[in-house]
């Protein structure tokens, strides 16, 4: 019991890490649902780490991250729609581009600063064991609101993600929905980075959303196994993290990781024993 | 300078005209359409009328413009030139009243949902983002599932399905909408036997609630049966008209003698026919 509980119990700073993983974890369940469903990992990728200028510039300037991260994220996905409909070129190519071009604008500007290094460690990796009540508060809030557009477009999500013509001819704007979609993962990312940081936040978007995704039936329960293993893995890394003095935004991706793994083997076992149903029943 | 009227028989005698003009029973009416996409027409020169409880089969190859002349009619692509109206407004506005069953279906192996779920969307044109379902929501749904068969599975994973039973169950989804026009791109394709029997009875049934059909297929003799109106394609309107006067063998061999043999050969048969007297 001690090694589990009193962690937590004993010490505020493990408290306020659990509570804010947690809250992380609801949000990349819901973000990550859709960015799996729909094939975004890449873009969901580019708006993990292309948020880095922004958040650089924002930080040197004196301001909240979470402008710059914002301000980062609304120009990736504009850029890539830009790039996509002007172009003959493909989604993927534009977000290559943009991605990388940003990575390598903030590394150039956090190079550019000799007091800035500490920082782009805590941008990359989170800072989750300094995380305070106002970063927790405003992590709560950005639960909230992507929770909730998860409910309101819940119809559309669903027709988006099962065919996208079927949604346009049901009389849902693909283009509207899918820009409000990639707008929750972006606000996923923003309100995300500082619990477990740019480079970790992705890991959380597709690794226990895609465990989910090899036991659900349904879109619901698929969130449901996402926000516990993501819970779980907020826990036990926290854990592994304390007693064994390792990083804890990697330790909690590690962990994260290690689920989705233990979940494929054991849905291939299950697989092996019992054969896909039902194949040779109707031609 | 009119007397009032002559004003108003002359306003009676358009309004008479327009009533004439836009027939409140068409529900698709094409005159001189070009569809394509990308900037390309695929099929020139369409113009056709569907009523109300009336039947039409799309027949030709693969790449033949069927798929896009349905499109088209749900509103996915833009008409190209020429007019088409459904129910007398543009493509695209009567989300409420059309169901589409498109050929492909983007996620069907990642996405974890049940045939129930999949056949429940269905409902979603009538109720929009909020509407709640009701009972009577429920009973039409068990109804489509019972009717393509598949109402002893509704929990079972759509992914776990064999092919033929995922399109009975795409098949239920359409019935479920109970849609004033059903826009059905290859619906038999995958179906064993029993299968296109439920949906050549299910059609039936539409057909008889005052639901017009527009299907595409390379299946001639199922919907031969059903369809008032057969339209033969290949890049062009081959013909158009009743079952066993467009099907004859010259028409489908210019249809699909089409992709087998390439555009040269294309161009020897229709000089070939046009020596001939005609493939008319």
């Amino acid at each position: 019991m001690d090694l589990f509980v009193t962690p937590f119990s004993s010490n505020a700073f493990m408290s306020h890490a659990l509570i804010a993983g947690v809250l992380v974890s609801v949000a990349c369940a819901i973000a990550g649902t859709f960015v799996i469903l729909r094939g975004l990992a890449f873009i969901g990728d580019a708006l993990a780490h292309g948020v880095l200028p922004g958040i650089a510039v924002s930080i040197l300037a004196g301001f909240s991250g979470i402008i710059g991260a914002a301000i980062g994220a609304a120009l990736m996905i504009g850029g890539i729609t830009l790039i996509t409909k002007r172009s003959r070129l493909s989604s993927d190519t534009a977000i290559g581009l943009l991605f990388i071009g940003m990575l390598a604008l903030g590394v150039v500007i956090v190079s550019r600063s000799n007091s800035f290094s500490g920082d782009l460690t805590s941008i990359l990796f989170g800072e989750i064991l300094g995380i305070g009540m106002q970063a927790i508060l405003i992590q709560l809030i950005g639960t909230i609101v992507i929770a909730i557009i998860a409910v309101i477009c819940a119809r559309p999500f669903l027709l988006l993600s099962f065919d996208p013509e079927q949604a346009e001819v049901a009389g849902f704007s693909v283009t509207l929905y899918h820009n409000i979609m990639l707008f929750m993962i972006a606000l996923t990312v923003i309100v995300s980075f500082q619990t477990v940081g740019t480079l970790l936040v992705f890991g959380l978007l597709i690794a226990p959303a895609g465990a989910g995704a090899l036991l659900a039936k349904r879109i619901e329960a698929m969130m449901a196994w996402a926000v516990l293993f993501g819970s779980m893995s907020m826990y036990f890394g926290l854990l592994i993290s304390y007693h064994f003095n390792f990083a804890a935004g990697a330790s909690i991706i590690l962990v994260a990781i290690t689920i989705f793994f233990i979940v494929f083997i054991l849905q291939n076992m299950r697989n092996r024993r019992v054969p896909p149903a039902k194949e040779s029943n109707d031609g | 300078m009119d007397s009032p009227e002559n004003l108003s028989a002359s306003l009676l005698q358009r309004t008479n005209q327009s009533a004439k003009e836009i027939d409140s029973t068409s529900y698709i009416s094409a005159s001189r359409l070009n569809v394509g996409y990308a900037k390309e027409v695929i099929v020139p020169d369409i113009s056709f009328d569907l009523k109300r409880g009336q039947a039409m089969a799309l027949i030709g190859t693969n790449g033949s413009g069927k798929s896009t002349l349905l499109k088209t009619i749900v509103g996915l692509l833009p008409p190209m030139g020429g007019q088409l109206s459904i129910f007398g407004g543009i493509p695209g506005s009567n989300h409420r009243r059309i169901a589409y069953l498109g050929q492909f279906h983007a996620s069907g192996f990642v996405l974890p949902i049940r045939v129930i779920d999949v056949v429940r969307m269905g409902r979603f044109p009538i109720h929009g983002l909020w509407g709640r379902m009701a009972q009577q929501d429920h009973e039409i749904v068990t109804s489509a599932m019972s009717t393509m068969g598949i109402e002893k599975i509704p929990d079972m994973p759509l992914r776990s399905l064999s092919g033929g039973q995922q399109q009975r169950t795409y098949l239920a989804q359409a019935l479920a909408h109970q849609a004033d026009l059903l826009v059905l791109d290859e619906p038999t394709s995958g179906l064993d036997a029993g299968g296109r029997e439920r949906y050549l009875k299910a059609i039936d049934d539409e057909l008889h609630r005052g639901a017009s059909v527009i299907v595409a297929t390379h299946d001639i003799q199922d919907e031969a049966a059903i369809c008032q109106q057969v339209m033969l394609l290949a890049r062009k309107v081959v013909a158009l008209g009743a079952p066993q006067q467009v099907l004859t063998p010259e028409a489908l061999l210019e249809t699909f003698g089409i992709v087998i043999s390439g555009e040269k050969r294309l161009e020897v048969l229709e000089t070939k026919h046009g020596h001939d007297g005609g493939h008319h």
